[in-house]
């Protein structure tokens, strides 16, 4: 029997597995590289009891999780508080299906054409990437009012309100670099940014827009860091003012979602950073098949600089993240837009 | 076929949550549902071939007037609405008014029946259309927006603003 025609399904079948596992371990990652991070910044050890240096603590932490009694508070509306964490997972994952990570493969031999590492290549993938991610914010949103807690109240309308202001930012400075690449395809923007200048004639610099954009990039990284809710912008569960903000009625799987759904938030952010600014996944040395390499390295250090940030920079309070997004970062992201659009149209005419 | 049987579901999807919403008495599950509402409409503009229209409608549609309809509905905490409620002093309970409403709602079904009636002409409405992946290019929109409906373009944005100096004058309070 003839198998070739059901391979291409097959492997995009298989694409899908990957990057749906992927995700799911790279958020397992992330709570143990936190907390020992974390740790080592504070000068202590962090979890090193689970497994060899504290490698299984994220499967003590799950298995916890798990057997821990669902509850859901008396006034709670008893649909959408089900709804809500579900909502935020899904956004998550479904956020990362245009994403591209590497350039292609032929699975070793096994395909005649080639295919692209990454599930889905929209024509309009930035904007994919963005409109899903725009609605994660339900999630956290309708956990806080389903809850009946005025403290969780609280912690959906900072999210709604913060999600607001600093989407017009985020979205500022992505339009700034569709405008050098001309494309919304998250692969060709990867793919414009191969090559190098030559510097002075001796030094090499890749062709990265991180080089043309640094306000753009610093920009899209802060937005990001507050559309991920996290530290220093994580006034949805600022602790001391809020108890846990939107997920303080929720346990057991239904609070582990909340979390994990924020650390892919956090993976599907550095890996658009790194389409977008950081070359994707090209770099020296490797060969381009194994190009998702290079990928992996800069997502990571993308996510270390998250922690890094976390765990460094104290909390803002409510009215300077505000007056910070609305005088300072949007203004600041369309003036970065007209410079570029106008040099865009200098060097293009 | 299964872009028919996709049609008539988002179709479905979109009509039914429409009626759904004005159905609720609850204004979250009302925010909720007209957020479905745009989903499904989104996904009718991707079978018409036009990807950024309906990224468009999620971003700024779903993404953005949604949320902030979502706030203003936590922030006012606004309890279930209750028709019974409403005394015959409301604004919207005037005799006058209601005739208006009505006179206005019948004209909307006349047309609707006659936009129906001409559509059998214009073939079926999965159907694609040769032009389609033009009007779907992003480039085009953009050009075709700036150029050929510029004054469109920007009387809209002025019906904008009048909208919003008129939504703040009504909300002013009188004893400013």
């Amino acid at each position: 029997m003839d198998f070739t025609p059901y391979l291409r399904p097959a492997a995009i079948g298989v694409m899908i597995f990957i990057t749906f596992n992927a995700l799911i371990i790279a958020s397992a990652i992330l709570v143990l590289a936190e907390r020992k991070i974390m740790g080592f910044i504070q000068q202590r050890y962090g979890p090193y009891l689970v497994g060899p240096w504290g490698l299984m603590q994220p499967f003590a932490d799950i298995l916890k999780l798990l057997f821990k009694e669902e509850l859901r508070p008396k006034g709670a509306d008893k649909w959408l508080f089900t709804l809500a964490p579900v909502l935020a997972i899904v956004t998550a994952f479904v956020a990362f299906a245009t994403v591209p990570f590497g350039a292609q493969t032929d699975l070793f031999g096994l395909l005649d054409e080639p295919i692209k590492l990454g599930i889905s290549d929209v024509n309009v993938g930035v904007l994919v990437v963005f409109a899903v991610t725009s609605m994660g914010v339900y999630g956290i949103v309708l956990a806080g009012w389903s809850s009946n807690s005025k403290y969780a109240l609280f912690g959906g309308l900072r999210a709604s309100a913060q999600m607001i202001s600093y989407e017009l930012a985020y979205a500022t400075s992505l339009a700034a670099v569709i405008m050098l690449a001309g494309s919304l395809s998250l692969r060709e923007v990867v793919d414009r940014q191969q090559g190098y200048w030559d510097l002075f004639g001796v030094l090499p610099v890749p062709k990265w827009y991180v080089f043309l954009q640094p306000f753009g990039f610093l920009i899209y990284v802060i937005a990001g860091v507050a559309e991920t809710n996290r530290a220093p912008f994580d006034f949805p569960e600022a602790e001391q003012e809020l108890v846990a903000g939107f997920n303080t009625e929720y346990s057991s799987v239904r609070f582990a979602m909340f979390p994990q759904a924020e650390y892919i938030n956090m993976v599907t952010m550095s890996a658009v950073a790194t389409d977008l600014f950081l070359g994707g996944w090209h770099g020296p040395f490797l060969p381009p098949e194994y190009g998702w390499i290079w990928f992996l390295v800069k997502v990571g250090l993308i996510l270390f600089a998250y922690i890094w940030v976390r765990w460094t920079v104290p909390r803002y309070r409510y009215d300077q993240l505000m007056t910070f997004g609305w005088k300072w970062l949007f203004p600041a992201a369309v003036l970065n837009l007209i410079v570029t659009a106008a040099l865009v149209l200098y060097f293009n005419a | 076929m299964p872009e028919t049987f996709a049609f008539y579901m988002f179709a479905a999807i979109a009509v039914g949550a429409s009626v759904l919403v004005i159905g609720q008495r609850n204004p979250m599950y009302s925010v909720l549902l007209l957020i479905a509402s745009f989903g499904a409409l989104s996904g009718l503009y991707i079978q018409l071939d036009a990807p950024f229209v309906a990224v468009a409608q999620i971003i700024i549609y779903a993404g953005a007037i949604m949320v902030l309809f979502l706030f203003v509905v936590m922030l006012l905490n606004a309890p279930r609405e209750d028709a019974a409620e409403w005394d015959r002093t409301h604004p919207l309970r005037q005799p006058g008014v209601t005739r208006w409403g009505t006179l206005l709602a019948g004209l909307l079904i006349v047309q609707l029946a006659m936009a129906l009636g001409k559509m059998s002409e214009l073939g079926a409405p999965v159907a694609g259309r040769s032009d389609a992946a033009t009007t779907g290019s992003v480039t085009e929109l953009g050009r075709s927006l700036f150029t050929r409906h510029t004054f469109a373009f920007e009387a809209t944005s002025i019906l904008i603003l009048v909208a919003m100096i008129g939504a703040t004058v009504l909300a002013r309070r009188e004893d400013q």
